[in-house]
């Protein structure tokens, strides 16, 4: 029973590894894109991206240190890019985000 | 002798009562009998038993400035020159202003002055001095700009204003120096204590400052240019201010300090070289003048310099002819300032080249003027004071010492008299020039603006009275000598000398004989003036020192002007360069000077993956910001940035942060949104090279400055974190888990209210912008 903890434990570990630099390999490239991105709508997806993946480092952090108080933050980063990412996109549309109250 | 100081003061406040009288009774009338009434009580301590008197009131004791009055026979020859002449001056202008001026204003500026001028004389404090001589300086700045309407009055009070605080800020500086030196704010006890001043290494400072003080008062070389300037003040003032009392606050200083330094050679040296240098420049510039008071103020100025030279020279006898001719200067000038301001009253004009021949229409007048500029020019008669004061100066020059002094002091003992001489053939020359342009010659009286007349009774009677003072004194100059100029002399050397007796005749000596050259040369000069004034375009020619002032006023406005305007662009850009450029600097030079630099490696975590390619990404999108090219991307790729420090913050287990700042990072994102519709596009920046490098280095300096001081704060670790206490107590006295929010309302909790306050400000500040820019377009 302890043999298999230990290996689930260790299995766990390794598979945090492997993730977080899966993780890092992708925010690298979607930093790329937010840099070169030729056009500010793909700046805006790579940012999305960001976000979505740092919500994944989060949550492997939380399971690293062992601790439930993360995931506010995890939850948070979802709202928070989705709203970032309607502001964003509704900028780029139309340039303003806020209407104006037709009177 | 406080009440004498303080009476003039505090009617001063009920002359704009009285002046509503004016149309009915002259205000001057009431103004009258102050100075009157305190002359009378004043004259009660002359006689030859005169002894010193204090007088204490506290002001602010803990400073140890306090009201220390002190009357010695130097105070007291001040003070009754003060009221007396005051009181004859009062008199002259309920004549010379008419109701038309604005009175209140006047007498209200003369009061001051007089109460002022008593607590310079009378002060043995030296803060309650220097208090008095800068209301002095004050009160003669309105009085000289009393036709403010005038460019000239205003022009002139400025320069004396300027010139004269000048002078008193330096006095202070001397004073301030004298009492740390003896540590007490008391003149005499400086006396009594005057080898520890001798002795002091900031003696030349002391001695330099309060000379400063006293040449600017007392219009001495190169300092004289204010007073010419001054004489747009109406005549009385003149006659008052820039003839009898405030110029000679500065003799006054000079003979009050003089105890302390006459035994410093450089003293001697200074104060006789200004004083005679002043002499021969006032008399020699005065022949030029052809504006009647302009030829009195060089007069004044050059016969200050004279008694400046006496009071450097400080033998007995020159201290004595100095405070002798200060009395006779007093009664012969205010005298001939109030003629000047007859001719000017009935004439009409007080330019010499016009006026001429007047002696038949003011035989009155002509007779005031001609006691009085013979007495100033010195000419041997039994009944003139002139006479005596100018042949002790001769006297003491010629019996000048230079018992182990330098060679310099030695050079200049030689060279005194002659340069007494000449000044005084000068002194003759513009005293015969001011006489016979005015009284003798020809009448002009078409180039008069009015038909010329002897003047009202009441505007001769203070002439009158300082004329006889003249021929009083002249008459019998041991009247006033045991039982008054003797204290004087006696306070200004510090001892009691035996007696003077001032003779008439002599014998055939070489101060007379030194007079007789005088009056020879003189007559000569006088009577071929027309055919030397030409030696005036070459000396001084072009150079004045009058332009020199202006040269350098001008020039200092207009330089820091420039100053001004190279650092005060109005560029932005600039401004945090010089903040950062400065901030920068200074901290490096002082980390380093300081030995604040200190790196240390051990107390430092392990480095984890997770870290490094957070950071990474971080660095990679901060470069990327200072390269893009376009709005919208700054702000995402910033975004970036915002990002990582919330997983930043999320490794180091801070989830409240974290929490913060994400809804921070979005709401700014999205706040940059909002604002950049509005904004211009991005540009690019049109740089030279020098200013481009110049934002790289104070930028990467100010990125490496803060990186230092942040590992050096990390290195230095001087006491326990107080991390602990927080931890432990947060549950027991904050009742709560989360210790970052425990502090934030419990622990800390003020912090929290003020920046609950910051952001309540914000928000109405940004709400009143966006109102009030609305009601700015409905206007």
């Amino acid at each position: 029973m302890n043999d298999l903890l230990e290996l689930t434990k260790q299995l766990i570990e390794i598979t945090i590894v492997i993730c977080v630099i899966g993780i890092s390999i992708s925010l690298l490239l979607l930093l790329y894109r937010a840099l070169v991105g030729p056009s500010n709508a793909d700046r805006a997806v790579a940012l999305d991206g960001i976000g979505i993946n740092l919500m994944g480092l989060a949550a492997l952090l939380a399971i690293i240190i062992v601790t439930t108080k993360l995931n506010d933050v995890i939850l948070l980063i979802g709202i928070l890019l989705f709203l970032g990412t309607i502001a964003i996109a509704k900028f780029l549309e139309k340039g303003v985000i806020i209407d104006r109250n037709m009177d | 002798m406080i009440f004498t100081v303080l009476i003039p003061l505090l009617l001063a406040c009920f002359v704009p009562l009285i002046s509503k009288l004016k149309d009915k009774i002259h205000t001057g009338i009431f103004i009258f009998f102050i100075p009157f009434v305190i002359f009378l009580y004043y004259i009660q301590f002359v006689g030859s038993d005169f002894t010193t008197m204090k007088q204490t009131i506290n002001w602010i004791p803990s400073l140890g400035v306090n009201f220390n009055f002190y009357l010695d026979g130097l105070s007291l020859l001040f003070v009754l020159l003060i009221s007396g002449i005051g009181a004859l001056v009062v008199l002259y202008s309920i004549y010379y202003l008419g109701k038309d001026e604005r009175l209140g204003h006047f007498y209200v500026y003369l009061l001051m002055f007089m109460a002022a001028m008593l607590g310079v004389v009378l002060s043995d404090n030296i803060y309650v001095l220097y208090t008095f001589w800068e209301l002095t300086s004050i009160s003669s700045f309105l009085l000289i700009g009393y036709w403010h309407f005038n460019e000239r009055s205003r022009y002139g009070a400025l320069k004396s204003m300027l010139i004269t605080v000048f002078g008193g800020l330096s006095m202070f500086g001397a004073f301030i120096l004298l009492s740390v030196i003896t540590d007490t704010t008391s003149i005499q006890s400086m006396i009594e204590q005057k080898d520890i001043i001798l002795n002091s290494t900031y003696l030349p400072f002391i001695l330099v400052l309060l000379l400063l003080g006293a040449f600017t008062k007392s219009a001495q070389f190169p300092f004289h240019i204010w007073l010419p300037d001054a004489m747009e003040a109406p005549t009385p003032v003149s006659a008052y201010l820039h003839s009898a009392t405030m110029v000679k606050a500065g003799l006054f200083l000079v003979a009050r300090f003089s105890p302390i330094f006459s035994s410093y050679e450089w003293f001697f040296i200074i104060v006789s070289i200004v004083g005679i240098i002043t002499l021969c420049w006032g008399s020699y510039m005065a022949v030029r003048q052809t504006d009647l008071k302009a030829i009195l103020a060089f007069s004044t100025i050059s016969q200050l310099g004279m008694i400046m030279a006496m009071l450097g020279f400080g033998t007995d006898l020159a201290i004595y002819a100095a405070v002798f001719h200060i009395l006779n200067h007093a009664t012969f000038k205010g005298s001939l300032f109030m003629v000047a301001g007859i001719v000017d009253h009935e004439t009409g004009t007080r330019d010499i080249r016009k006026l001429g021949g007047l002696l038949t229409f003011m035989p009155m007048t002509a007779t005031l003027a001609l006691f009085g500029t013979f007495s100033m020019a010195g000419i041997p008669l039994p009944f003139l004071n002139g006479f005596y004061s100018k042949e002790l100066f001769f006297d003491s020059s010629i019996h000048l010492t230079s018992n182990g002094l330098s060679s310099f002091a030695e050079f200049l003992v030689q060279v005194i008299p002659y340069l007494a001489v000449f000044g005084s053939i000068f002194t003759f020359v513009y005293s015969m020039y001011f006489f016979f342009g005015v009284f003798g010659g020809k009448n002009q009286l078409s180039l008069l603006p009015k038909k010329p007349h002897e003047a009202p009774i009441g505007m001769l009677i203070s002439p009158i009275i300082l004329v006889l003072g003249v021929i009083v004194i002249g008459l019998f100059p041991n009247l006033v000598n045991g039982t008054f100029l003797a204290h004087a002399a006696d306070a200004v050397k510090g001892t009691v000398a035996e007696e003077l007796h001032i003779l008439f005749w002599h014998g055939w000596k070489t101060p007379l004989i030194m007079s007789l050259t005088v009056v020879g040369i003189g007559i000569v000069l006088t009577l071929t003036r027309k055919k030397w004034a030409g030696v005036y375009r070459f000396i001084p020619g072009k150079l004045s020192l009058f332009k020199l002032y202006d040269i350098v006023l001008e020039k200092l406005n207009s330089v820091s002007k420039g100053i001004t305007k190279q650092y005060m662009t109005g560029s932005l850009r600039l401004y945090v360069a010089i903040i950062l450029g400065v901030t920068l600097t200074l901290t490096f030079i002082t980390m380093f000077a300081t030995g604040g630099v200190t790196i240390q490696f051990d107390n430092l975590a392990d480095v984890r993956v997770i870290e490094v390619s957070v950071v990474f990404i971080m660095i990679v999108a901060a470069i990327g910001t200072i390269f893009a090219r376009n709005n919208v991307a700054i702000i995402l790729i910033a975004g970036v940035v915002g990002y990582g420090v919330a997983v930043l913050f999320v490794i180091y287990r801070a989830p409240d942060l974290a929490l913060t700042q994400l809804v921070i990072e979005t709401v700014s994102v999205v706040l940059f949104l909002l604002c950049f519709y509005h904004m211009p596009k991005l540009r690019k920046r049109d740089e030279t090279k020098s200013s481009k490098s110049i934002n790289i280095i104070i930028s990467v300096g100010f990125g490496a400055l803060m990186t230092i001081i942040g590992i050096s704060a990390h290195s230095s670790k001087w006491f326990d974190s107080i991390a602990d206490y927080f931890i432990e107590t947060s549950y027991k006295l904050g009742g709560g888990h989360n210790i970052v929010n425990v502090i934030l309302v419990d622990m800390r909790g003020f912090d929290t209210l003020f920046e609950i306050t910051v952001l309540g400000i914000a928000a109405l500040a940004i709400f009143s912008l966006v109102k009030l820019k609305k009601n700015k377009e409905a206007e």
